[in-house]
């Protein structure tokens, strides 16, 4: 795929970015380099190798369904950009 | 300016003895903060007045043998949540930010009578190698103010090379507590994957963040280790290996006699600057003279550690960062009329240009179509590189190699060429993707521009107690170094 000024536009869309056209432009270049140096990777012959997603030998950790104070509500709110006291206030979703 | 030779551990015996008071030592942070300041920049919040009311507070109280912390001040790195102090990330985003709640390791700092003193500056979501990503300041490094702290733990190293608090907390991703501490002469552990709890870390790359001490010296960073270790229900990664006396274990051994130390061929046969190499090898000459044996070994995969680690970073990292929307937190930009375009508005805005860039990289990774060939290619070179380090253990004890192949590079030499900046960390991001433990300490300094080299052990998965042993005895062979020279009087 050739990444262009218009590929990383819709990137940055997937991405909940915008980027202007001269943004768009040096992003372009940069990731072109960025992602050729990516795929050196493509010269190792990795098939059958298992792929290494944690190092954490946890698995499935679980624990008691019990309910237990945390952090206070209006500690909470406190951070919002938005809200009535009780809940978050967005922009109209639809 | 400041050139008192106290550490964290003769500073608390002495605390504990009541030969200093715990305002006495406050005050003195507070004087070189107030001295070194406002030419390194390493501080996002001084906590002044907050940390000399608790200091009066303990030494109305008095010394607290239960707690190994007690009275000492202490930094920590603005990506941990610590409860009612702002906590930024070195971000517009979440400039305004104030968590309700502390971090497991901030918790068990203060449980243990650490005084937080202040925050320190990092770049951006701990993305970059200069601290030059910050949003909100730079940060300039101690030994030469022309030059980058190094990062993303750059606030942190250039804080302790200066004398501004006894330790701090800094977060290792892909080498970011190791190539800053080396950067400015302080010693950086990064620890084994799930010994220090990940909860309320603002999470990066959520397989490979681990916070660890930034410290003047091994046994600090043994005495910090010791408080922060240990399985907590509230990191799901945690681990519950028990956790040993680490500051006990440095009394344990005395030389390096039938230590066998692996030379990983791919970092010493890669091309570093005259002064670093010097540096490193003179190092090895004291380790053999401290009775170890030193063996060559192969990592044979880990010239592709670069390329691996920023694929999965940047990947973890799209994910995380998903949550900065303008919802819960943070920034939110106030023109756009309907929620995808506040979305879109709020994230362009007040996010930095390397986290939009990493963010976009990562959704490009993980994006149909390309995940096999780039996410899922490399979590399989990461087991190789996993079996390279497992594979090397078994000729050696610990490896050791440069930290990173020059010394501090100058403000705004890579600020404009992001993978130039990457592939500066080339002998530290395969230790994160392994999940092993490393620690960096100074090696001395360079001969052609007389800023520190580091040095670094690594070792195997919770073997954090011969890793100290080793760089303890290192540290005491080799010649101490002198204050930084840029706050010199």
């Amino acid at each position: 795929m050739k990444i262009d000024n218009e590929y990383v536009s819709r990137i940055a869309a997937l991405a909940r970015l915008e980027t202007s056209p001269e943004q768009a432009e040096k992003f372009a270049a940069q990731f072109r380099d960025i992602i050729s140096y990516m795929d050196t990777l493509n010269q190792i012959d990795t098939a059958g190798v298992e792929p290494f997603y944690s190092p954490s030998q946890n698995m499935s950790v679980m624990r008691e369904d019990e309910a237990r104070s945390t952090c206070r509500r209006s500690d909470i709110l406190a951070n919002a950009p938005h809200h009535d006291g009780e809940y978050f206030i967005v922009p109209r979703i639809i | 300016m400041y050139q008192d030779a106290r550490t964290l551990c003769t500073t608390r015996q002495q605390l504990q003895k009541k030969e200093i008071k715990v305002s006495e030592v406050v005050q003195s942070c507070l004087d070189n903060i107030g001295k070194t300041e406002p030419l390194i920049r390493a501080m996002l919040r001084i906590r002044e007045q907050e940390a000399m009311d608790m200091a009066r507070e303990l030494d109305r109280q008095g010394p607290d043998k239960d707690r190994p912390l007690w009275g000492i001040p202490m930094t920590i790195k603005d990506v941990i949540c610590t409860r009612g102090i702002p906590t930024t990330c070195g971000s517009r985003i979440l400039e305004s930010f104030t968590p309700g709640y502390d971090a497991t390791l901030v918790q068990r700092l203060k449980q243990a009578g650490a005084i937080i003193l202040g925050k320190t500056n990092m770049d951006e979501f701990a993305m970059g190698s200069s601290t030059e990503n910050s949003a909100l300041q730079k940060t300039l490094n101690p030994w030469d103010l022309s030059r980058v702290p190094g990062g993303s733990s750059g606030g942190s190293a250039a804080s302790m090379a200066a004398a501004q608090s006894l330790g701090s907390i800094g977060t290792d991703t892909g080498g970011s507590i190791r190539q800053p501490a080396s950067f400015c002469g302080v010693v950086g552990m990064k620890p084994t994957y799930g010994r220090v709890s990940r909860y309320g870390l603002v999470a990066f790359g959520s397989s490979l963040d681990q916070a660890g001490p930034m410290t003047s010296c091994v046994q600090d960073s043994a005495a910090i280790l010791n408080i922060i270790s240990g399985h907590d229900h509230l990191d799901s990664t945690s681990s519950s290996t028990p956790v040993p006396d680490y500051l006990r274990a440095l009394d344990k051994r005395k030389d390096l006699q039938n230590l066998r130390i692996g030379l990983p061929r791919q970092y010493w046969e890669e091309k570093m600057s005259p002064e670093v190499e010097a540096a490193c090898k003179k190092v090895l000459e004291t380790l053999l003279e401290a009775g170890a044996e030193t063996v060559p070994v192969d990592l044979p995969h880990v010239q592709h550690g670069v390329a691996a680690y920023y694929i999965i970073a940047m990947a973890e990292a799209s994910s995380n960062l998903a949550r900065y929307d303008g919802v819960r937190y943070g920034y939110r930009d106030q023109k756009a009329r309907e929620l995808m375009d506040m979305y879109r508005r709020t994230r362009s805005r007040a996010l930095g240009e390397e986290v939009q860039r990493r963010i976009m990289i990562g959704t490009y990774v993980l994006s149909a179509g390309y995940y096999d060939a780039y996410f899922k290619k490399a979590a399989q070179i990461r087991r190789l590189i996993h079996q390279d380090f497992i594979k090397s253990f078994e000729s050696c004890d610990l490896l050791c190699s440069p930290v990173v192949p020059f010394t501090a590079f100058g403000l705004g030499e890579n600020v404009d060429d992001p993978l130039q900046m990457y592939l500066t960390d080339i002998f530290t991001t395969s230790l994160n993707l392994a999940g092993l433990p490393g620690i960096s300490i100074p090696a001395g300094t360079g001969k052609e521009t007389g800023l520190p080299v580091g040095i670094q052990f690594m070792g195997p998965a919770f073997g954090e107690e011969l890793l100290l042993q080793a760089a303890y005895i290192l540290e005491q062979s080799l010649p101490p170094l002198p204050f930084p020279a840029a706050l010199r009087e």
